[in-house]
């Protein structure tokens, strides 16, 4: 369980995030929305140590982050952001491989070497582990780095904005293989995410924000509601269900 | 790797270095070699052999520092010559000949190691600061500060009378190398150990800094152990040969087209490259104007400049 409470983070006097407060368990998919500057990133950042708060609180299994060893947390933690450097020349499998670094710190045992297979396995892409990442679509880079993230093999992984300028089919093999983490390795998964039906279609819980504050947190249904979205997007929603699945209408 | 391209390379680097050793104005007697009282024995000792060893060291020590520095600042242009590593390291030259004169050769090699970490520091944390988009524009502004940097210096050998001494070790060359003033260069030998240790850490710190953070890593310890390899190796370099330009760059991107990024796995290939292109273009210059040497750093700006110029014409990113 990751618990975040009261977290504030300013920019010259601007809160990005104002007194947010979140409850992240184990086995559960977890998903932050809300327009564009509304701190989303930033509380995911805050709350997997790539940037620090300004105030509040973020305690990691029962133990505040600032108690934490940097590396003995990246054997617990896992966070993506969207801001890697692909225009190095690693092969898949060696992107995959740093997943085991805080681990082996860089020597793979073979015991290393059969969770970067599995991470592929799970992500499907075997069959290009010995590409290099800039000769791959950024549907399968992602993919590449996804499988890193899940060779890193933590209980809590952040991903943010993982389907960002991916086509369909990625982004539901994406979401489909995130939702096993979380269901079956019982892992608590966060992701920041813009496409609200998929939000609203893998989600267990969902985090509304809008302007650095928490607006709206709890299950899947109780957020996906024809009156909170309309408010927190500040346009018109109707929301039908089609096969028990919640879907958002929101174009014109 | 197969071993017969292990035993290709390692053959091309052993006649490259036996023709490095037979060539030169005073031909040697091979067969007066085994007497060791002889003047060939003689010039082999002193001359040939320090010469060779200080190509391969210089060689493999500069493609070593370009490939990590390329790493730390995640940009494939970077190399001690465009990030103004060398001209501080010489504008740490100039000022040690100034304070001290030309004393103690390791108070000297610890004043130039020193300007080299802080200027090449304070490049790298400008570049942290302004995360540029363009690739380009990271080795271009890095010439700019190169070029303000060795104004200062030239200002002052102007002032101190000393712009000859200047002169003679912008242009690398080895013909001065002899046995007992090249030793410094060993350098390279624990610098590139080192290098090969942090590997790893280098590589992840390549993909972006959260990448680093996210598997553990003190991102700015990685680039600061970085940027004192890189600058022990260039400072080296500098003091015993003088400037090699473009070859840090040149190697590291060379070697990357061919097996890619993951340092534990290009760094040999690298510092192999390394050697066999400057002991390649070392015995051209001997030859070219036999028996007088053009100095290497001629060849290779040639070669460089237009190795350069393909690497930025193919760079996705200005497309």
């Amino acid at each position: 369980m990751i618990k975040l409470s009261g977290l504030s983070k300013k920019y010259n006097d601007n809160f990005v995030v104002k007194d947010a407060s979140a409850l992240f368990p184990k086995g559960v998919l977890t998903s932050i929305i809300g327009p564009n500057g509304a701190g989303k990133s930033t509380l995911l950042s805050m709350a997997s140590r790539l940037t620090n708060s300004d105030a509040g609180e973020v305690v990691i299994a029962d133990k505040p982050l600032n108690q934490w060893d940097n590396a003995a947390l990246a054997k617990r933690l896992a966070v993506l952001r969207q801001s890697n450097n692909i225009n190095m020349r690693f092969t898949v499998r060696e992107l995959v491989a740093f997943g085991r670094f805080p681990h082996s710190q860089g020597r793979l045992s073979a015991r290393d070497n059969e969770i970067i297979d599995k991470a592929m396995e799970h992500l499907d892409i075997q069959h290009i582990a010995d590409r290099y990442l800039d000769q791959l679509s950024g549907g399968q880079r992602q993919m590449a780095f996804i499988a890193m993230v899940v060779a890193q093999d933590t209980d809590y992984i952040f991903l943010d904005e993982p389907l960002n300028n991916l086509d369909i089919k990625h982004s539901v093999e994406i979401m489909g293989a995130i939702q096993h983490l979380a269901h079956d390795h019982g892992k608590a998964v966060v992701v920041v995410i813009h496409d609200i039906n998929f939000a609203a279609s893998y989600s267990d819980r969902i985090i509304a924000m809008k302007r650095g504050q928490v607006i709206k947190s709890g299950d899947t249904v109780e957020v996906i509601d024809e009156a909170v979205l309309s408010d927190i997007y500040e346009i018109p929603f109707t929301i039908r269900e089609v096969e028990g699945q919640r879907i958002c209408m929101y174009y014109r | 790797m197969s071993i017969y391209i292990r035993l290709a390379a390692a053959s091309v680097l052993l006649v490259l270095a036996l023709a490095s050793l037979l060539i030169g104005v005073i031909d040697l007697d091979i067969a007066a070699l085994l007497n060791s009282e002889s003047s060939s024995a003689h010039i082999l000792l002193v001359s040939r052999i320090p010469r060779l060893l200080a190509i391969c060291l210089a060689g493999a020590g500069l493609s070593i520092a370009g490939l990590i520095m390329q790493q730390i600042v995640q940009n494939r242009f970077a190399a001690p010559s465009t990030t103004g590593t060398i001209d501080c390291a010489m504008f740490g030259y100039i000022v040690a000949l100034v304070a001290l004169g030309d004393v103690d050769h390791w108070l000297q090699l610890l004043i130039i190691f020193g300007f080299a970490v802080a200027g090449t520091l304070l490049f790298v944390r400008f570049l942290q600061k302004l995360q540029f988009k363009n690739a380009v524009l990271v080795p271009l502004i890095g010439i700019m500060y190169g070029n303000v940097v060795s104004a200062l210096t030239t200002f002052i050998a102007y002032k101190y009378d000393l712009v000859q001494t200047l002169s003679s070790w912008t242009v690398a060359n080895f013909a001065s190398v002899l046995k007992g003033n090249y030793e410094f260069l060993y350098l390279a030998v624990p610098a590139s150990v080192l290098a090969y240790l942090y590997a790893a850490r280098f590589s992840a710190a390549s993909v972006g800094e959260s990448f680093a953070k996210n598997i553990g890593l003190n991102y700015q310890r990685v680039v600061m152990v970085g940027v004192m390899l890189v600058a022990v190796l260039a400072s080296s370099v500098v003091m015993i040969v003088g400037v090699i330009p473009f070859l840090g760059l040149i190697v590291p991107n060379l070697v990357s087209l061919f097996i890619g990024d993951n340092m534990r796995r290009n760094l040999p290939w690298t510092a192999y490259w390394g050697m066999v292109l400057v002991l390649a273009c070392d015995i051209g210059g001997r030859l070219i104007l036999f028996p007088f040497e053009v100095p290497i750093s001629m060849i290779i700006s040639i070669f460089g400049g237009l190795v350069f110029i393909g690497l930025i014409l193919k760079d996705k990113s200005n497309a």
